[in-house]
């Protein structure tokens, strides 16, 4: 309850303020405007993410550099000559930490390598801002489509000059295989800008017009920066030549992998399809069949089943993943003594590839890997 | 000392044509520039009316005398904007010209925005850009239509904000919220090459101008400094 004599106001609580009525000689009415606490806080969600000042990135490099000291003096190293890798082998030695992800993990590395980098302010004392595309919005994407777009207009002059003398250009294909353009978020990295999908596309569509002008030789350096080299893959795996032992048997190994069995084959020129196993003859380290007949499925393939002798090593898994392991390492030497052809029929009959199923986890909340419970309706 | 820059303010408001604009531009290089053909009578907008000369097989010729009074009064108030420091932003959506209107700015040293204007970017400037922005003090429209052939979001904008403005209107443009409306073509690769060319020529001149009658004043203060401290020191001793 608030009293208010003629021309008096008293402050309770929330803000008040009073208006009085225009005109009128009789008693004053005053229009009470109440405002609450809620209202004149500061929208801070409104301000957009924290922005990291100038002279804060400065001290949190000054304290970079002295804890640096500090650590190698910790570390009984000299304190000149400290980089960061041996920052990061003291910190893990100093703070160990089982945690999985590595990002969680205690780090201390460089102020700018943690903080993103941002936009200092865009305008000068006197309000006029720097950049003459600024009251655009996207100043940088802006500018970066009417650099592109100037390099257009400039091929096309050239281009024109040619054509006013006579020359005809020729343009040579350019291998487009092992180059891609920048992503979006790269380049939203390079303008320090965000991007929409749209305006991705545009700038890429632009570049493209651009490359297929004949005369956009004169631009190649501009349109370099916004192209990365793929690395071409490796198509072809070179097969290994045969080696020779003593009495100068040709003879080549291989190795295979199968869930958690790793195997090792050699694989002699002359024989008579014997296999041994760990030393011992197949027949007893592999009683069941099946077993046996994966392990002369590669011979089996190539028709050279009675030719070649088999020594192998093998650990790990059980009886049918050690079959598996010693069949892939047994296919593998087996490509040395084998045509270029007869190797594209192993590799698509599948005996040259790693199987890559192994056996999944049980996950919480269930039985098995992908059993669930028993669902009750009550 | 403030009457020196009183003086620096106020002198050129008492001249009609301190900057000498008329001298940019003449009725000839108008015509030359094809800035007096209009669109179709289909196009044309009500209020343009008064500032068509007439029509010649359905297309609508601008009366070029208008033009030539509107443009001086245009280039003269860009020229005294310019001499006072203001920020100009020039407005242009169609996309032939895009690139000329942002070199032409750039080479001002003024601003430009031929791209896809934001709702609130001079009503929400403060939001979009940041605390302390300042605003243009002049919007000059080279077209003052956007791709749908619609009047432009920024004139009413700047009617809003009380920024002025200087646009040129074409036969199908309404003219109403334009402070300084120029009646010509805005359609033309020649009539927009000449408009870029004079309102650069003006901003350069009111901007030579000004830094001129600083240096000016400077010395003249410098020799005052220089005159005054002898007559003190024969006063003291």
């Amino acid at each position: 309850m608030a009293v208010v004599a003629a021309g008096r106001v008293l402050l309770l609580g929330g803000r008040w303020s009073a208006a009085t009525a225009s005109g009128g000689p009789s008693a004053q009415t005053l229009r009470l405007i109440y405002t609450t606490t809620a209202a004149w806080r500061k929208n801070i969600a409104a301000s957009g993410p924290e922005k990291y000042t100038e002279a804060f990135i400065k001290k949190q490099i000054e304290e970079f550099d002295l804890g640096k000291r500090h650590l190698a003096n910790m570390m009984g190293e000299d304190p000149e000559t400290f980089t960061q890798e041996d920052i990061d082998r003291a910190i893990a030695y100093l703070f160990p930490s089982g945690l999985f992800d590595k990002r969680a993990r205690p780090m201390m590395k460089h102020p700018t390598e943690i903080f993103p980098e941002q936009r200092k302010i865009q305008w000068g004392e006197d309000g006029r801002p720097f950049h003459f595309l600024f009251y655009t919005g996207k100043q940088s994407y802006y500018s970066l489509m009417h650099e592109t777009y100037e390099k257009l207009l400039n091929v096309q002059k050239h281009q024109d000059q040619l054509a006013a003398q006579g020359i005809s250009p020729q343009k040579e294909k350019k291998n487009l295989v092992g180059s891609r353009w920048v992503t979006k978020t790269e380049l939203e990295g390079m303008l320090l800008e965000k991007l929409s999908d749209d305006d991705y596309s545009r700038f890429i569509r632009l570049l493209e017009k651009l490359m297929t002008l004949p005369c956009s030789d004169i631009e190649e350096n501009y349109i370099k920066k916004f192209s990365k080299e793929i690395a071409v893959q490796l198509q072809k795996v070179s097969v290994e030549p045969l080696k020779y032992d003593e009495q100068g048997v040709a003879f080549s190994t291989g190795e295979g992998v199968r869930k958690t069995s790793r195997a090792t084959a050699v694989v002699y020129g002359s024989g008579t399809g014997k296999i041994t196993v760990n030393g011992i003859d197949v027949l007893h380290y592999f009683p069941v069949l099946q077993d046996r007949e994966q392990l002369l499925f590669p011979f089996q393939f190539l028709d050279r089943i009675g030719k070649h002798d088999t020594t192998c090593t093998v650990s790990g898994g059980g009886r049918s993943s050690q079959a598996g392991a010693i069949r892939l390492a047994t296919a593998k030497a087996l490509r040395s003594f084998v045509t270029e052809k007869e190797v594209e029929f192993m590799r698509q009959a599948g005996l040259l590839t790693v199987d890559p199923r192994v056996r999944e986890r049980k996950k919480p909340g269930q039985e098995g890997a992908r059993r669930k419970f028993t669902w009750k309706k009550r | 000392p403030p009457d020196l820059e009183d003086k620096l303010l106020t002198e050129p408001l008492r001249h009609p044509d301190f900057f000498n604009v008329k001298e940019l531009f003449s009725l000839k290089d108008l015509f030359d520039a094809r800035v007096h053909l209009g669109h179709k009578k289909g196009c044309r907008h009500q209020f343009m009316e008064p500032y068509i000369f007439g029509c010649r097989l359905d297309q609508d010729i601008i009366d070029l005398d208008q033009t030539m009074q509107h443009l001086q009064l245009a280039l003269n108030f860009t020229a005294h904007v310019a001499y006072r420091k203001g920020i100009i932003l020039f407005v242009s959506r169609n996309r032939q010209f895009c690139h000329l209107v942002e070199s032409t700015a750039r080479e001002c040293g003024e601003y430009a925005h031929t791209r896809y204007w934001q709702g609130g970017l001079l009503t929400n400037a403060h939001i979009q850009f940041g605390p302390g922005i300042r605003l243009p003090d002049l919007l000059i429209f080279l077209s003052s239509l956007n791709n749908v052939f619609e009047p432009h979001v920024a004139i009413r904008d700047a009617a809003k904000m009380n920024i002025p403005t200087v646009g040129v209107v074409d036969t199908n443009c309404n003219p109403c919220l334009i402070t300084y409306p120029i009646p010509g073509n805005d359609d033309s690769p020649t009539s927009m090459e000449l408009y870029c060319k004079l309102f650069k020529m003006t901003i350069i001149r009111a901007k030579n101008k000004r830094k001129q009658i600083e240096v000016f004043q400077d010395l003249q203060s410098q020799e005052k400094h220089d005159t005054s401290r002898p007559v003190l020191a024969e006063g003291q001793a």
